[in-house]
């Protein structure tokens, strides 16, 4: 498994989102040009896992973001890896 | 032979169950199943309840502003603390303080407290321990391969480790490296503090495993350069730094394993009689009342062998070989109970609903962590074998 997310990035539409599995991961929110702006999780007390979180950033949102997301049972610790990536406390090889 | 608690152990392990149940469990209905950490505003609150219980800094010796508890009471207490869904690696979410992570830097020098201790103690600095690398963890004598080369008054290191927690967010480690040659074993180990910002040192990877909320990392060492004042103890005995306390600790840390498989039981205990099938309750089916008593034998087998080796230790006994058997019994016993405890609530056994299945991942680790339960039996056949005549019981 990548240390980044190397996920494709899917438009974040109704469409799409309604697609997602109700499973516990980690997801990604980019703006148009493929930068990340946001790392989030669906964890255990999402009620519909993944397809309810990132719906819910896509009701916030304005149209033109896109989505990357993995599904994992560790979604804790790969948000923060993703988190601390992020800020620079982690600095993959 | 009087296994009666005092006066003074009833009434803190009274108020430990009192704060588990009124100030941390009902805290964990907001947060993650998997979480391991409350709000900040949440933490802070509890830390100065603790504060004003005279009980931060469990683990501390009274000198360095730890209260004066005995390791019985501290065993007692560490039972109450890990009796919530994130108990078993973070009791409390450690608003008693993490001095007992810190063993090693009682024995420091002025200035290293100073610089490190103190401010941990204090809440304001946080550390991570380094021994475990890719070669491996529980022979250290001869897994570790970082080396650290003395190069005027600094070491350079360089190397890596593997299952490190809390890296990612310390400001500082204790880092163990080979300062001798491989022959010497861990006569050849030294301690360092190397400062998180130190050219040379990352963090490359979080370690993905099925504790989720509470995670390890992975460290490179890249010609990182130590000044020699950061030395813990003495350059080739890194390894004999605090020995004596890292065995008090891990009775405690028996202890700990203890605590979830207690509220297991007491979650299985009130659900036998509620849930009725084939036209009667678990708890009148003889099968459901077998795992309990295998429970309560487990449990109480446990504990006994905890306190004992606890009592040995306060009394400066040899404890090693019960600190080991406590280490094995608890780990192993906890695991044991959790298991039936799931098969007794069935499917909602294995939900996030219940605390359960975090604690039946969680425990597993417990067999791995300070001490696999093959070292532990290594320890205590070493001692039968060089002491065949020592009694049971002194």
């Amino acid at each position: 498994m990548s240390v980044r997310m190397t996920k494709p990035w899917i438009d974040l539409t109704e469409e799409n989102v309604a697609r997602l599995p109700g499973q516990t991961g980690v997801f990604q929110i980019g703006d148009a040009a493929g930068e990340v702006v946001a790392n989030g999780y669906a964890g255990g007390r999402s009620r519909f896992g993944l397809r309810s979180e990132i719906g819910e950033r896509l009701a916030a949102l304005e149209a033109g973001h896109r989505f990357r997301y993995e599904v994992t049972t560790q979604y804790l610790s790969r948000f923060s890896e993703l988190e601390n990536i992020a800020s620079g406390r982690i600095k993959p090889a | 032979m009087d296994l009666s608690l005092t006066y003074e152990q009833k009434s803190l392990v009274e108020t430990v169950r009192k704060f588990v149940r009124e100030r941390i469990v009902p805290l964990e209905d907001e947060l993650d199943p998997d979480a391991s950490e409350l709000p900040e505003a949440d933490y802070a609150r509890l830390v100065a309840e603790t504060k004003q219980m005279g009980l931060f800094n469990l683990g501390a010796p009274p000198e360095l502003g730890g209260p004066e508890i005995d390791t019985v009471t501290n065993s007692l207490l560490a039972i109450e603390m890990s009796q919530h869904r994130a108990g078993l690696y973070t009791p409390c979410y450690g608003v008693f303080g993490s001095a007992s992570g810190l063993a090693q830097l009682f024995g420091a020098t002025e200035e290293q407290k100073e610089k490190y201790l103190y401010p941990t103690l204090r809440g304001e600095k946080s550390g991570f321990f380094a021994l475990t690398e890719p070669s491996g963890g529980s022979d250290p004598g001869r897994s570790v391969r970082t080396k650290a080369v003395q190069e005027g008054d600094t070491w350079v290191l360089n190397g890596s480790k593997v299952f490190i927690s809390g890296a990612d967010t310390a400001d500082y480690g204790l880092v163990f490296a080979r300062t001798g040659s491989l022959e010497d074993g861990r006569n050849g180990l030294t301690c360092f503090i190397v400062d998180a910002d130190t050219p040379g040192f990352a963090v490359r990877r979080v370690i993905h495993t099925l504790r989720s909320g509470h995670y390890a990392t992975e460290l490179h060492f890249d010609d990182a350069r130590v000044p020699a004042e950061n030395v813990l103890g003495e350059v080739n005995k890194g390894f004999g730094v605090a020995n004596e306390l890292l065995t008090r600790q891990r009775v405690v840390y028996s202890a700990g394993c203890l605590g979830p498989a207690y509220k297991a039981h007491e979650l299985a205990v009130t659900y036998a009689p509620q849930r009725e099938v084939f036209k009667k309750t678990l708890a009148e089916h003889e099968g459901i009342q077998w795992m309990l008593v295998d429970n309560e034998m487990d449990l109480r087998t446990a504990t006994l062998a905890v306190l004992h080796a606890a009592d040995l230790a306060d009394r400066k006994q040899p404890f090693r070989t019960e600190a080991a058997i406590a280490k094995i019994l608890a780990s192993e016993a906890a695991g044991r109970v959790v298991d039936r405890c799931i098969q007794i609530h069935g499917g909602y056994g294995v939900t996030k609903d219940l605390p359960l299945e975090r604690w039946y991942r969680e425990l597993r680790i417990r067999r791995i962590g300070e001490g696999t339960t093959e070292t532990q039996r290594m320890v205590i056949s070493r001692d039968i074998l060089n002491d065949r005549h020592r009694p049971v019981l002194r």
